[in-house]
């Protein structure tokens, strides 16, 4: 399902979003069948064992063997009606290989029997045969070792899945009953779940049984001037997380007071969707920015994104070297401007960070999709550009002798590849909270929320827009704003960045749905900052006449 | 049994599964497909796949109840199966007060969208396509990745009111970047038809090998406002947040563009230029679409705007019903009209101006006005008096289709053209623009 299905779906209207890509694929299911166990491990090693050994027989010097069951549940509301809830359940296995110094890859639905993944193996190697007449290199991959038979499971309290339907439903209606009590004229509501079953084995004599949670609750309220038929939106300030169903139960140690409520690791989303309705209505009628330069106060719910944008997609490996030049594009980021060991990403501020092991986000497993244990390791140190995320069959390019454990596949039917590992902006040190940070600002916009975005295909010249706009004049928010974008360029944005919140502040912001490849796959990933400003921005009015 | 049915096939298998059913109303859909492809980057191939899908999805409803199943196995005890299960959720399942019920039989145009060349692909025939494209970048200090897919599939759908349906299509897209080595310079070529004889990926690759060539050495223009010539591939991915935007119920509740004060709508209104004219055809010869809805709706040609007014907007049952008026299925399709200049006649006739080949990383930035924002790529050039003068660097602009269309100068014939953002196709002409507006500059090759 693509984005366009997701927000036809759900009803959020185009542009509502910020949904790039859906991955859901899979069968309908009831809600029951998501709690029956999947195929018993013992069962997996065995198919998994069969592929192996297939492929050995069969000439392959590596292969391994993904069998997964993936399993999604939205919950779908706008005002006073469920338009929809959906089970989805996909099981599969895929088998990779490398034969004649070439990759191969194959899956099979529903693959119940050995002699069906010993027959996905044969497949992959006979692909890795054909296309290794293409090829100029052989693959040369990281070395890595065998973890045995191990597991991880995310740290969830409560599985999202085993929450009764009704309970759901009941939260979306209440919130969306709120929402139209306190101003909104319409009001959707979305509940999204996710549980991905994974069992990899490899034949460096890895075995490894994974279950990752995510939850992601959302709602977009519009509010309505029917005399000057303007609308204005807001949309919820939650992130999607890779926790269970606790993230909705809230907590006032989870809870960021100030202009508005912000959250960390516990949503109140009737708080926020009371607050969103009144801050729609209140954007109605709120000033028009004034364009020009501005010193910019970041929230982490909005640095995230641009984050992702200018800081996670140039460090891909893969887009340096020129594997994603006909989609996603490039890289500004050049070899050479690693090689150089001085070249200043950002000032002296800023260090980011890679990190697929932290608490919480959705990038966080035990193992990736090609058995390398996870780690955290630095982007950008001091300001510096020091390395990129690179996987096994990368790391040589960058005289690495391991992966960094980022590979990832959306599906048991997709290949896997280098993906996005959880990249964020370093807490400052120096004890800072926002209400100092804002003191010192003459004249600046507090942007919190992630709205309009927009990157180049190298990821220098980018445009933001957020969900709230506040003014500061000489230290004081004096009122909010509306058609707020600003527009820089990576390297100049990031240099201008002055201050750092501490981590009282650091949070997580996120998506489901970073795309990238061909066919596209979509891939989650969190992003964490504390809150963080940026000098002298320049600012555009983006409201016009037609 | 085969992944593509005939209809013959795929209506006898739809009709038991109807037989099993024992709700008040039962919906079946059916899908089969196959699809290959072939990537590359790097001067060499990266990956290549081959995907099956087929599915079989069952609605059961009992009064405004309903649930739905699936399943990719058609033996007849799966079959049962899926029709109990179905009727489970149904059954479990809140009443969903917007549920119209399943149509009546309809009556629909006939479907040509099917092509026994693109039907007939191998991973040998993609590998020869690609080949030719390869061969062009070699030898040449240029670096090319490109993308060839195709599909061969149908959809059909019965329900027990006795409708049934059934459309068989095939497609091929083919995309290529070509990049100089030394990365100054990069063009793009993105092609897209039903049938597979129409492709000459040869003849598309040397269109991107010539712009990236000749986009080296680019030289920096002040951002402002410019007379532009858009290529279609450039034009489409703002184009198409007009059509996705005409739906009726958003515009009713006063949340689109085409919303108006007082709850009205802007049907009926001019809001472009008179020699814009959108309609959509599923018997289009070069842009054939099925020629029914998802839900089993017949689609005819409709006009969305005629010479700049608002004609229709799409309203589904549901939003008909209550408005009292007749539904209209979103368009499967959409043709802009053109007009006879070629685009030389259009660079000749610009004193001072910009040539796009391809806008990149398009996002509504308000959707009051569709103001919408992203950057040139892959090959734009400065006009004066009448010739291309010089490669110049890429641009952020800011900009609505709506204002576009209204600073509208000259069209061109209308082509096919596949949108690099939804990867959907359409027929849109080149056009010049007067008073485009861009908003900063990109160091982006």
């Amino acid at each position: 399902m693509k984005r366009r299905d997701f927000v036809h779906l759900s009803g959020l209207g185009l542009g509502a979003m910020m949904l790039p890509n859906f991955p859901v694929s899979g069968r309908p299911v009831s809600a029951e069948a998501l709690l029956e166990s999947g195929v018993d491990v013992a069962v997996k090693k065995r198919l998994a064992d069969a592929a192996l050994n297939a492929a050995k027989a069969k000439g392959a010097t590596y292969t391994d063997v993904r069998i997964g069951r993936y399993l999604n549940q939205f919950v779908v509301t706008r005002e006073d009606k469920v338009q929809n809830i959906v089970n989805t359940e996909s099981y599969g296995v895929g088998v990779r290989v490398i034969a004649n110094g070439c990759w191969g890859f194959a899956a099979i639905v529903d693959a119940k029997s050995e002699a069906d993944t010993a027959r996905a193996a044969e497949e992959a190697v006979a692909i890795a045969k054909a296309n290794a007449k293409l090829m100029k290199e052989p693959v040369i991959l990281a070395p890595q070792k065998g973890y045995g038979e191990v597991s991880w499971k995310a740290p969830i309290q409560k599985n999202a899945f085993e929450v009764p339907i009704k309970e759901k439903v009941d939260l979306l209606l209440g919130v969306n009953d709120a929402a139209l009590k306190n101003g909104a004229n319409y009001v959707n509501s979305v509940l999204f779940m996710v549980n991905e079953q994974k069992y990899f084995a490899s034949s460096d004599g890895s075995y490894i049984d994974q279950d990752i949670h995510r939850i992601w609750p959302i709602f977009a309220v519009t509010a309505i001037d029917p005399k000057s038929g303007k609308f204005e939106t807001r949309q919820t300030l939650s992130a999607p997380v890779g926790m269970g169903y606790e993230y909705l139960q809230t907590n006032p140690k989870d809870k960021i007071t100030g202009i508005t409520t912000r959250y960390n690791k516990g949503y109140d989303m009737l708080e926020d969707v009371i607050a969103a309705s009144k801050q729609a209505k209140e954007k109605l009628t709120a000033k028009s920015v004034e364009a020009g330069k501005y010193d910019l106060v970041l929230d982490p719910s909005h640095l995230w994104l641009t984050i992702h944008e200018s800081v996670g997609h140039p460090l891909e490996l893969d887009r340096v070297l020129g594997y994603e030049a006909n989609f996603a594009g490039t890289s500004f980021a050049t070899l050479d401007k690693w090689q150089s060991k001085n070249f200043n990403y950002g000032s002296k501020e800023v260090t980011l960070f890679a990190d697929k092991t932290q608490v919480g986000s959705l990038g966080a497993v035990g193992w990736d999709d090609e058995g390398v244990k996870t780690k955290r390791w630095d982007l950008v140190k001091d300001g510096t550009l020091v390395n990129y995320q690179a996987i096994r069959d990368q790391a040589h390019i960058i005289g690495e002798k391991e992966s960094h454990g980022c590979c990832y596949a959306d599906s048991w039917s997709s290949v896997q590849f280098q993906r996005m590992a959880n990249v964020s902006l370093a807490a400052g040190k120096t004890p800072l909270s926002v209400a100092e940070m804002i003191k010192d600002v003459k004249k600046g916009i507090y942007i919190i929320g992630d709205g309009s975005f927009s990157i180049d295909q190298q990821r220098y010249n980018f445009q933001f827009g957020g969900q709230l706009y506040y003014e500061i004049k000489d230290g004081e928010i004096v009122g909010m704003l509306k058609d707020v974008a600003y527009q820089s360029n990576t390297q100049e944005f990031w240099n201008s960045c002055v201050k750092i919140c501490d981590e009282r502040d650091y949070r997580l912001g996120g998506s489901f749905f970073d795309g990238k490849g061909q066919p596209m796959q979509s891939s989650a990933v969190s992003h964490g900052s504390s809150t963080a400003r940026f000098n002298g921005v320049n600012v555009i009015n983006t409201a016009r006449k037609v | 049994m085969s992944v593509i049915l005939t209809e013959a096939e795929a209506k006898a298998l739809l009709q038991k599964v109807l037989k099993y059913s024992k709700a008040d109303e039962c919906e079946v859909n059916l899908l089969g497909e196959l699809r290959g492809n072939l990537r590359y980057a790097r001067n060499e191939v990266s990956t290549s796949g081959l995907l099956i899908n087929q599915n079989l999805s069952v609605q059961s409803s009992f009064g405004k109840k309903v649930g739905v199943a699936t399943i990719d196995e058609f033996d007849d005890a799966s079959i049962e199966k899926v029709v109990r299960r179905s009727e489970e959720l149904a059954k479990l399942a809140p009443e969903n007060p917007e549920y119209m019920g399943v149509l009546e039989p309809q009556t629909y145009l006939k479907g040509s969208g099917y092509f026994e060349s693109t039907a007939k692909m191998t991973p040998e025939s993609r590998a020869d396509a690609v080949a030719k494209s390869l061969g062009l970048s070699k030898g040449q200090n240029l670096q090319a990745a490109g993308f060839l897919e195709n599909r061969n599939g149908y959809t059909a759908m019965i329900n027990s009111k006795g409708l049934f349906a059934y459309y068989a299509n095939t497609n091929v897209n083919f995309s290529l970047t070509v990049r100089t080595d030394d990365g100054t310079g990069s063009g793009y070529v993105i092609k897209g038809y039903n049938d597979f004889n129409k492709l000459d990926t040869a003849k598309a690759s040397s269109i991107a090998v010539q712009k990236s060539l000749g986009s080296k050495g680019a030289k920096a223009l002040e951002p402002g406002k410019y007379t532009v010539i858009l290529e279609p591939t450039a034009a489409v991915v703002l184009l198409e947040n007009i059509y996705f935007d005409m739906d009726a119920r958003g515009a009713d509740e006063g949340r689109t563009f085409f919303s108006k004060p007082g709850g009205k709508t802007k049907l009926g209104e001019k809001i472009v230029d008179e020699r814009v004219t959108f309609y959509s055809d599923p018997q289009h010869p070069d842009l054939p679409a099925s020629p029914w809805s998802g839900d089993g709706q017949a689609q005819g040609k409709t006009k969305w705007i005629e010479k700049g007014v608002v004609k229709n907007l799409s309203y589904s049952r549901y939003w008909a019903a209550q408005k009292g008026v007749k539904p209209l299925p979103g368009p499967n399709n959409m043709i802009m009209e053109g007009g006879t200049a070629t685009l030389e006649e259009m660079i000749k006739s610009t004193k001072r101006g910009i040539l796009v080949t391809k806008l990149w990383y398009i996002r509504p930035v308000d959707p009051q006005t569709l103001l919408l924002t992203g950057l040139t790529r892959d090959g734009t050039f400065y006009i004066e008096d009448g010739k291309i003068k010089h490669p110049i660097k890429n641009f952020r602009f800011n900009e609505s289709p709506i204002i576009m269309l209204n600073n509208l100068e000259t069209l061109g014939v209308s082509e096919r053209v596949v949108s690099t953002e939804s990867d959907q196709s359409y027929m849109v002409p080149p056009m010049k623009i007067r008073e485009f507006t861009f908003s900063s500059l990109s160091d982006a090759v």
